[in-house]
């Protein structure tokens, strides 16, 4: 509406008066400019508070007293740190020990498994002509109808048949074939520069050696934003863990957490403190490879 | 693995060797796609066939079942207020969950465009809690933020306007627990959903801004209804999509928030739940759970499709 109107408008006056239009918007625009920004920062920044709040009252919590958690009034944060809320988590044959221990196993072998196996078969889709490839990418897609939380219950079967319960195996391995991510590096691998890949072919490199001396060594940003996801995913993970490690040898950090919520065998203090243990490793992460994780995420985002 | 097996089913005519067997066709996709491909066989493709084979069978503790049921399980489930309940449950979730959080993610996303100064540092921000697991933030919301006692965060805040603590988590009428579980989601997803739509609005031309101020058109409602949002058409549809679908298979805040409070029912419980506790609970009924599993499938897929239709999805997405 307002732009048909607009174009009516200035159909009708010379062109000359858009200049003036613009002089006089861009004079109003700084002065509503000012108190714009203002306004503009003043809602960013109570977002950006609220958005931190969580992660306040782990830290208050976790360092805090029992008493000063529950006194009536509010502490802003620990008269005198409790580091030994921490170091209790850690002491012999911890529950907590064994969690991180596992989950960090787990993270590390599902990230670098799936990376591998994944990029290795969307190269083939993107790359190798033959002709059964239409077909087998058909499959995949037709997998990513089905919502991976769903299958949990098969897997399941699947994986008990195979005497996998409780064991890494059985928490790494069903997770390496994401066609999803066999998807992502498939439409990444199609707008890789077809001229590298000839040059390689003319230097006497086959498919194998083309992947790993030319694909992969000038793709590596991108291996790295499909980690970082899939290894957050992974230390984050918690229905498959769930369902599979039943014995608590073979707990995850999650697992291990949940079962302190549930049962509620430690006081306050030192649950806060173990949720702020989980979380420590992916803030680091998140700190230091930032850049990954957000292309990671915009790829994985969109493509999904 | 398999990398022989289509290369023997191959016709005769196979090429004269022209450099190593690595690099025939046949051979070298399987050699690159035939973990995969196998693997994704033995436990997706698999799974779901004998899934769907044990749907028809009295599967009460055993994945090896003898006795044929044909449809019962299927009319069981639909017919179990429980498993319909739990449908229900999933439809108000996504109710609150998917608008709040597209618009939220929008607003922040608009928000942080426009911001000249310290654009990264606050994308970082509204992007933190993407760190944190369901599990450690249902923690921080359950025996924090939503504890019914007087020293949760709610109601000490509560408590300054001189209002009574309520009791948000253990009592279900009314049921302020659906404030903590969708407020839980808000805080971990906004954050991502924010970096798509920040992706979103780069990529649309300065030109089109321009072309409509000099059109006349400069308002910022005018220009984010007519300009914006149809240039954000596709990522909106893909956030609607995701949200969607996560909101299905939300299972960690409802297992962790309620765990030891609330059962079924007075509770609600979504559909990944209650599957969970039909097939791996104490009954290991993998017949029903099955069937629970395939209704379920069929119906994101449905909708997905739907979906697909209505905001021409679909296409971009194969």
């Amino acid at each position: 509406m307002t732009r048909v109107a607009g174009q009516r408008e200035e159909a009708a006056r010379p062109a000359a008066t858009a200049a003036d239009r613009a002089r006089r918007d861009r004079r109003r625009r700084r002065v509503r400019g000012a108190v714009g920004g203002a306004a503009l920062y003043a809602a960013l920044g109570a977002a950006a508070l609220a958005f931190l709040l969580p992660y306040y009252l782990i830290l208050r919590n976790g360092l805090a007293t029992q008493e000063e958690i529950t006194s009536p009034d509010w502490t802003p944060l620990p008269a005198d740190p409790q580091w030994g809320n921490v170091t209790a988590l850690f002491a012999a044959d911890s529950p907590m020990l064994t969690g991180l221990a596992n989950s960090l196993v787990v993270a590390v072998l599902q990230t670098g498994g799936q990376l591998l196996v994944c990029s290795m078969a969307g190269y083939a889709l993107a790359r190798i002509p033959y002709r059964h490839s239409g077909a087998v990418f058909g499959t995949i897609v037709a997998t990513l109808m089905i919502p991976a939380a769903v299958t949990f219950v098969p897997t399941f079967v699947m994986v008990s048949s195979l005497g996998w319960v409780s064991s890494l195996r059985g928490l790494i391995v069903p997770g390496l074939f994401s066609g999803f991510t066999a998807f992502l590096f498939r439409q990444y691998f199609l707008t890789f520069p077809r001229e590298l890949e000839d040059a390689a072919r003319v230097d006497g490199l086959g498919h194998w050696g083309t992947y790993w001396r030319v694909v992969v060594p000038n793709t590596l940003q991108f291996f790295a934003a499909i980690g970082v996801i899939t290894f957050i995913g992974s230390w984050n993970a918690f229905l498959w863990p769930l369902v599979i490690a039943q014995d608590s040898s073979s707990w995850t950090v999650q697992i291990v957490l949940s079962t302190y919520v549930t049962a509620q065998t430690l006081d306050l203090p030192e649950l806060f403190a173990a949720a702020a243990v989980s979380v420590l490793p992916l803030l680091l992460m998140f700190l230091f490879l930032q850049r990954y994780i957000v292309r990671g995420a915009v790829e994985s985002g969109i493509k999904g | 693995m398999n990398g022989s097996a289509p290369a023997a089913r191959g016709p005769g005519r196979r090429p004269r060797a022209r450099g190593p067997v690595l690099d025939r066709p046949a051979v070298a996709f399987w050699v690159f796609a035939g973990p995969f491909t196998a693997g994704l066989a033995l436990f997706t493709v698999v799974p779901v066939l004998w899934s769907v084979y044990l749907s028809f069978f009295d599967a009460r503790n055993t994945v090896a079942p003898t006795t044929f049921v044909g449809l019962r399980n299927y009319t069981d489930m639909l017919t179990s207020p429980a498993f319909l309940d739990s449908l229900l449950t999933f439809t108000v979730f996504a109710a609150c969950t998917v608008p709040l959080m597209f618009a939220g993610s929008l607003a922040l996303a608009l928000l942080l465009h426009r911001a000249r100064w310290a654009q990264p540092v606050l994308r970082s921000v509204y992007f933190l809690p993407a760190a944190c697991s369901y599990v450690a933030a249902s923690l921080i919301w359950k025996l924090s933020i939503f504890n019914g006692v007087r020293f949760g965060l709610a109601n000490t805040v509560l408590g300054w306007f001189g209002a009574e603590p309520v009791a948000w988590l253990s009592v279900t009428d009314p049921p302020w627990y659906w404030l903590a579980l969708v407020t839980v989601r808000l805080w971990l997803q906004v954050g991502f959903y924010m970096l798509i739509f920040l992706a979103g609005l780069q990529r649309v031309p300065r030109e089109l801004y321009e072309a409509a101020w000099v059109d006349g058109a400069a308002t910022g409602w005018s220009t984010f209804r007519h300009i914006t949002l149809p240039q954000l058409h596709a990522t909106s549809a893909a956030v609607l999509l995701l949200n969607l679908v996560a909101a299905y298979q939300a299972f960690d805040e409802f297992y962790n928030l309620l765990g030891t409070d609330g059962y079924y029912p007075p509770y609600a419980r979504p559909p990944l739940v209650y599957l969970y506790f039909t097939a791996l609970g104490a009954g290991q009924d993998f017949g029903r759970g099955s069937a629970g599993a395939v209704i379920l499938a069929l119906l994101i897929a449905l909708a997905t499709m739907a979906q697909g239709r209505f905001l021409g999805f679909g296409r971009s997405r194969a």
